[in-house]
Order: C-alpha cells, then sequence, then structure tokens
C-alpha cells in the first residue's frame, strides 16, 4: 500500500528571507552558521513515510524540531522547502480551503496540553472537528458519545473540561481526534504532560485504539521508552535532522551513530526486547500421536530433560518430563505420560522480555513461545533468559558502544537449567495470550 | 524676544486643527446633524424610561439586577444607596447621567471592539490605532469639549461625543489584549480540525477573551461616568451639570450631595458589570443558584439512572 504520510526533503527555516538560509544548508553550511544570520534552522532535509495502519514515532529532545516536523504535516507550518504528500496529495499545492479540506477530511491531531475549549462541555468538545466540517447536531452528538465511550468516557458529555483530572482530559483530546473520523491523527508530546502511570494507560489504551480502528498515527514525543513502547518505526531527530529510523529493535541492536547510541543507553530493554527475540529452537519435538518409547529415544539424543509435545496444527500440546517418560516405558506404556500435562508456560512471542521473569521463576519447564496464530515458534530454558538478562546488562553498562550488543539471541546450550525433578505446582499454565 | 524662538519657529498646531475643524463643520455638518438627532433622541429616550415608573419602584428593580447577576449583598447597597439619592433629590439628575453613561458605552462598545478584533488579528492595525489610543486617553477631557460645541453647540450631544472618545480606549486595548492572550495552542486545534479564520474567531477566540473584553467595558463604564459629569460643563443635564452649578456659586451642600450620588452610581455600575463579566466568580448571584440547582438536579436524574 502507498504511504499515507510522506515527507520528501523537508526544510523549515524560521527568519528573513528562508529560501536563502535553505540554500546555505544545502551548500554544507551548519545550523549554527545560519543562527549567526539570524536565521532558526528548525526542520533540515528531512524525509519520512508513514504507512497505513502504522504508528510512526518522531522522538527528539527540546529543541529538535519534532513539533515544527509534525505541524508541517497537517499545514499549521508550511514548508520552506521539500514536498509532504498526504496520500496522493500535494500539501504545499494546495489552496488554504484545500488544506482545511484535507484537515477536516484525514488528519486530526491531539495537542500536549489539551487544547480543549473551556466554554464547552466535553460532548460539544468531542464534537468540535464534526461542528467545524459542518455534520448537523444529531449526527455529530452521536459520533461524539461514541468517541467518548471508546476513550472511556461514558456518561461525562455535560460537564465542562475544568471538572476532569489531566489524564480525562486528555482523553476527551484523543476523543476529539477519534470523533471526525480521519484516518490519520497527529498527536504531539500528547501523553507528556501526564504523570507517569496515567501516561502508560494512556499508551495501552492508544495501541489498543490503533489495533481497532487501524489509524495512521504519527506521534512525538521526547520519552524514548514512550517511543520504544508505541512506535512500530521510530524516527530519531537531532538538531533539526533526522538522525536514524527504524523499528525500536533496529534501534537497539543497531544505533547508527553515537548520539543515537548514547541516547539509547538508558532504555530498559527488557521492555523493548520480546520473547520471539531471545526464544530459541529445541531440537527435538514430539508429534502428538507418538508414544513414549519415541519420547524416550528423542529425550536420549537431545540430552534434554523435558520435551515439547506439538499438536497436530502446531499447537502446544504440552511438555513432558524425563522421568516421567522412563517410567511409562518401563511399565509399557502406550499412552504419553501427561503427569502435568498443563504445566508449561505458554507466552506470545511479543511479551516483553521483562514480563517473562516471573512465569520463568514458577515453572521449571522451559517457556513455550508461540505466535500470533497460537503455533508453536519456540522455547526460552532459563538459562537462555538470564543469559539475554546478562547480555542487556552489560549493553546497558558498557559505555555508548558505536558497535552494538551482541544480540541476545545466544542459543548456548540445551536448557539444562530446568530442573529434572517433576514440578509439583498444578497451576494452569496454558494462559497464552 | 527669547532667542529660542530664532532656532524654534512657533508651529501654529492649534490653529491648523482648529481650521481643519472649521473645515470639517462648513463640509459634513449634515454628519453631526444625525449624530445630534439620533443622540437627542437615544438619551431623550432612556432618560424618559428610567423616569417613567415612580422612583422607589425603580430602586427596586435596580437592586433586583444587582441580585440578579452579582448578590443579595449588592441588592441591600443598591436599596439603601438609591434610596439615599432619592432623599438628596438627586434621582432625576442621577437617570439622567445614568442614560448618558449607558448611551455612550454602547456606542464606545460598538466602535471599541470590532476595533480592538481588527487590532488583534492584522499587526498593521495595531501599529495605527495602539499610538491613536495613547493620544485619546492621555489628552485632558476637557479639551474634546471644545470641538464638540463648535460641531453640537451646547447641551446633551457635546457631552456624549467626548465621553464616548474618552471612554473608547480601553475598549480597543483590552478587547486586542483578550484575544491575543488566549492560548495559542486552543487557536492551533481549531485551525488543525480544518476552522476558517471567522469559525476560529468566533468559536475560540471571543468566548476565550470575554472576560479579558468585559473587564475593558467595566473601563468604559467608569471612563463613560467620569466624562459624564465632566460634560455637565457643556450644559449635559444630570450630576456634572449640578456639580457645576455647585462650583461656580460655591454651594458646598449641593456639591456633596451630588457629588455622593455620582459614587453610588459608580459603584453600582462597577460591581454590576464586573460580576457579569465573570459570572463564574459570583456563587450567590441568583443566575448562578439557579443554574445550581438545575445542575443538581441533572446529576440526582443520573445518579437515579
Amino acid at each position: 500500500m502507498p504511504p499515507v504520510i510522506s515527507a520528501e526533503g523537508l526544510y523549515k527555516v524560521f527568519g528573513r528571507r528562508p529560501e536563502r538560509g535553505v540554500r546555505e544548508l544545502r551548500s554544507g553550511r551548519s545550523r549554527e552558521d545560519l543562527r549567526a544570520q539570524g536565521l532558526t534552522a528548525a526542520v533540515i532535509d528531512a524525509s519520512f513515510s508513514v504507512d497505513p495502519g502504522e504508528i510512526f514515532v518522531v522522538m527528539g529532545l527540546s529543541g529538535s524540531g519534532k513539533s515544527t516536523l509534525i505541524r508541517m504535516v497537517n499545514g499549521l507550518l508550511p514548508a520552506t522547502d521539500g514536498e509532504i504528500r498526504i496520500g496522493e496529495e500535494v500539501l504545499s499545492k494546495m489552496s488554504p480551503a484545500q488544506v482545511r479540506d484535507v484537515r477536516r477530511r484525514r488528519i486530526s491531531m491531539v495537542f500536549q496540553n489539551f487544547a480543549l475549549l473551556p466554554h464547552r462541555t466535553v460532548g460539544e468538545n468531542a464534537a468540535y472537528g464534526l461542528e467545524i466540517s459542518g455534520v448537523n447536531r444529531s449526527d455529530r452528538e452521536k459520533k461524539a458519545k461514541e468517541a467518548l465511550e471508546m476513550v472511556g468516557l461514558k456518561g461525562w458529555d455535560g460537564y465542562r473540561p475544568s471538572a476532569l483530572s489531566g489524564g480525562m482530559k486528555q482523553r476527551v483530546g484523543l476523543a476529539r481526534a477519534l470523533a471526525s473520523g480521519t484516518d490519520v491523527m497527529l498527536m504531539d508530546e500528547a501523553f507528556s504532560a501526564l504523570d507517569p502511570l496515567i501516561r502508560r494507560d494512556m499508551q495501552d489504551q492508544l495501541v489498543d485504539l490503533q489495533q481497532r480502528l487501524e489509524k495512521t498515527i504519527l506521534f512525538i514525543t521526547h520519552d524514548l521508552n514512550e517511543a520504544m513502547r508505541l512506535g512500530d518505526r521510530i524516527a530519531m531527530m537531532r538538531d533539526g535532522r533526522i538522525e536514524q529510523i527504524g523499528s525500536s529493535e533496529e534501534i537497539l541492536n543497531e544505533p547508527a551513530n553515537d548520539y543515537v547510541a548514547k541516547f539509547i543507553q538508558d532504555v530498559d530493554r527488557t521492555r523493548v526486547l520480546v520473547a520471539g527475540a531471545v526464544m530459541e529452537q529445541p531440537r527435538e519435538t514430539l508429534g502428538i500421536g507418538q508414544g513414549p518409547r519415541t519420547a524416550h529415544k528423542l529425550l536420549r539424543e537431545t540430552q534434554n530433560s523435558w520435551l515439547v509435545v506439538l499438536e497436530r496444527d502446531r499447537t502446544p500440546a504440552g511438555v513432558i518430563w524425563q522421568d516421567d517418560v522412563a517410567e511409562a516405558v518401563r511399565l509399557g506404556q502406550d499412552e504419553l505420560p501427561w503427569s502435568d500435562v498443563h504445566d508449561m508456560a505458554v507466552v506470545s512471542h511479543d511479551t516483553p522480555v521483562a514480563e517473562l521473569f516471573g512465569r520463568s521463576a514458577q515453572h521449571d519447564a522451559p517457556l513455550v513461545v508461540v505466535d500470533d496464530e497460537g503455533r508453536f515458534a519456540g522455547v526460552i530454558p532459563r538459562v537462555t533468559l538470564l543469559t539475554a538478562l546478562g547480555v542487556i546488562g552489560e549493553g546497558e553498562s558498557s559505555s555508548p558502544a558505536v558497535d552494538p550488543p551482541p544480540g541476545p539471541v545466544d542459543p548456548g546450550g540445551p536448557g539444562d537449567a530446568a530442573q529434572d525433578a517433576p514440578t509439583a505446582d498444578d497451576r494452569r499454565g496454558g494462559d497464552a495470550r | 524676544m527669547n532667542p529660542d524662538d530664532a532656532l524654534m519657529p512657533r508651529l501654529p498646531i492649534g490653529d491648523w486643527i482648529d481650521a481643519g475643524i472649521d473645515w470639517l463643520k462648513e463640509n459634513v455638518s449634515w454628519l453631526f446633524d444625525l449624530f445630534s438627532t439620533v443622540m437627542d433622541f437615544l438619551i431623550g429616550g432612556l432618560t424618559d424610561l428610567l423616569l417613567l415608573a415612580p422612583a422607589l419602584v425603580m430602586v427596586v428593580v435596580f437592586a433586583l439586577i444587582a441580585f440578579v447577576f452579582r448578590s443579595w449583598k449588592l441588592s441591600l447597597a443598591t436599596l439603601i444607596g438609591f434610596a439615599i439619592v432619592i432623599s438628596m433629590e438627586q434621582w432625576e439628575t442621577m437617570m439622567q447621567t445614568m442614560a448618558l453613561v449607558l448611551v455612550a458605552t454602547v456606542f464606545a462598545v460598538v466602535i471599541a471592539v470590532p476595533l480592538g478584533i481588527l487590532a488583534a488579528v492584522s499587526s498593521t492595525v495595531s501599529a495605527i490605532v495602539k499610538p491613536v489610543m495613547d493620544f485619546m486617553q492621555t489628552m485632558p477631557a476637557f479639551v474634546y469639549l471644545i470641538p464638540a460645541v463648535t460641531f453640537f453647540s451646547i447641551g446633551v450631544v457635546p457631552g456624549i461625543f467626548s465621553t464616548i472618545i474618552f471612554a473608547l480606549p480601553p475598549g480597543v486595548r483590552m478587547t486586542e489584549l483578550g484575544i491575543r492572550q488566549v492560548d495559542g495552542e486552543t487557536v492551533e486545534a481549531g485551525e488543525a480540525f480544518g476552522a476558517t479564520r471567522g469559525q476560529i474567531l468566533r468559536g475560540i477566540q471571543l468566548p476565550l477573551a470575554i472576560p479579558t473584553i468585559m473587564a475593558g467595558v467595566n473601563q468604559v463604564i467608569m471612563l463613560s461616568l467620569s466624562m459624564a459629569v465632566v460634560a455637565g460643563m457643556v450644559g449635559a443635564d444630570g450630576l456634572g451639570k449640578e456639580v457645576v452649578q455647585a462650583i461656580s456659586t460655591q454651594n458646598l451642600p449641593l456639591g456633596v450631595e451630588a457629588g455622593l450620588a455620582v459614587v453610588v452610581l459608580a459603584v453600582y455600575l462597577d460591581r454590576l458589570t464586573a460580576a457579569i463579566g465573570d459570572p463564574s466568580g459570583y456563587p450567590t448571584s441568583l443566575i448562578a443558584l439557579i443554574r445550581k440547582s438545575l445542575s443538581r438536579r441533572g446529576t440526582d436524574h443520573a445518579a437515579a439512572a
């Protein structure tokens, strides 16, 4: 699918005769050279594209030009040079009326300090975009109600924004953007004014809404953890330039330069790395139709104390243990010995590593990783998890390496850390998400 | 002869202005006549209206208005203050002054608010308006009376003419200020959702500027009142005329009584317009009480559901 937003060689220079500044930047002058002439280069040669249904995060510190960049996307600030396309339409070639039309139909925006209208009720605020577009009262009230319900503010439409807490106000801001029914949402430091717990809440809710509604979101933030949590892709900005664009893992593992590397030092990698990135493939798995003798043979070959058993559709059926298998063979049984059939911790491949530790501690068997369809993808024995943690720890303590830390996927050996003794733990582990 | 005279020739600025005024009087006298007729009619009509009902009835009406917009305290103070004015036999003159002030205020606001909006929207207009407003506000108020009498001769019309000019500046300034200080992000929100400039002005900037604009209107009223008293010098009926008469006849009792009536009127108008400008600041006004009981009923319903 073609990108929803694409930017090509964008420049924004503030000051008198900004075109001159663009020419000088192109010829290799620096931002500081321009400042001496009274010109401020806010955005320099930025190119990126945002695909439909993607959360694209622009991350940078204050003064990096990210707020200017987002305002160029909906034309609040005209670009000094370069081109912005919204779908097929080129923003700079439009008349003011056409730009307004694009804003009404395609792009809504959520603001850092909410920017609600204090003299209107919550419902009227949520309906603002529709009112501007000339939607009639009953339709817009209905849509505003739906949007408020989506963000968890059902029944608040009659209140004034002043009666709401910060988090609730931003929900209204979100509802206003959702109600206008645009496919693109721009979010300018939308959660930065909220306290950390509420911010986390809102981030989860945004991801949830995005998955349901498939909006294309351009999100601006100065918080790298937020960027990593939300972004399908992240653009790192500094001093008006985009330093790197990539997924959070690409940025963590292959920072494009010292600046990015230095920046990501502080990230809690266990929140960014997911199960799929640290799991390993067991040497053998057992089909459900096979008997204890085959299991016994496989166990001997792999020298593991456990074996993952798969259903025919490759969803995990359970884990069997060496001792049980040996016992079953001795007794001549034909059935697989499901002593603790359900004692199997199943995690989705996109579970952050940080959430795996608890699971791993509760179960002696390795964590079984499944893909989106619930099919077996790999295992994470305890030792692998600990190794991954060690690598992450090193990565954080080492100086801002230009070389990325070695990938944490390090299938050192079979997971013998998983104890031989079958566990007495009877808890159901099969709570795949 | 003063040696400075050789260096700095006398500029007859006053004469030029005088010539200009004469020219205006000869060429656009129809405009002045129109203004005269309209003002005479409006002020005369309003004065008649205010004096139509017996004074005591009107006092109750004014006290009620005070309760509706502000509080029972102002209501009580109004009853007492206005009753004292009646007993000082200044009621009729006070109503004349009130009519003059109200008409002047309406005209000043009608001119000032659009001008303030223009100045807020356009920096060029702002750059022109600002020095003109400085001039109007700092020029001694009496000076306006001279050309006003030339244009309109003696009476209430030159009074209101100079009152409007004198009272205009805070209205313009506060309107401009109010609009300019509306949070930039809120205006941006309007733009981001595709609002036109008109929609932003009507839906965001003006509503949010209302408290500041009303503070300006309050200033306009106060300046009108002070000028309306000065207007007594050119023969405008009202408290000002009483004060001028008291000065010329060294009549202290009359001067004090007329002066007290001005104070009562000033306090009443000031407190009332302040409350109208900021309704949320006065929780014991009748409006606020009614609204509160309505919303309480609303939440009761919600709780029941």
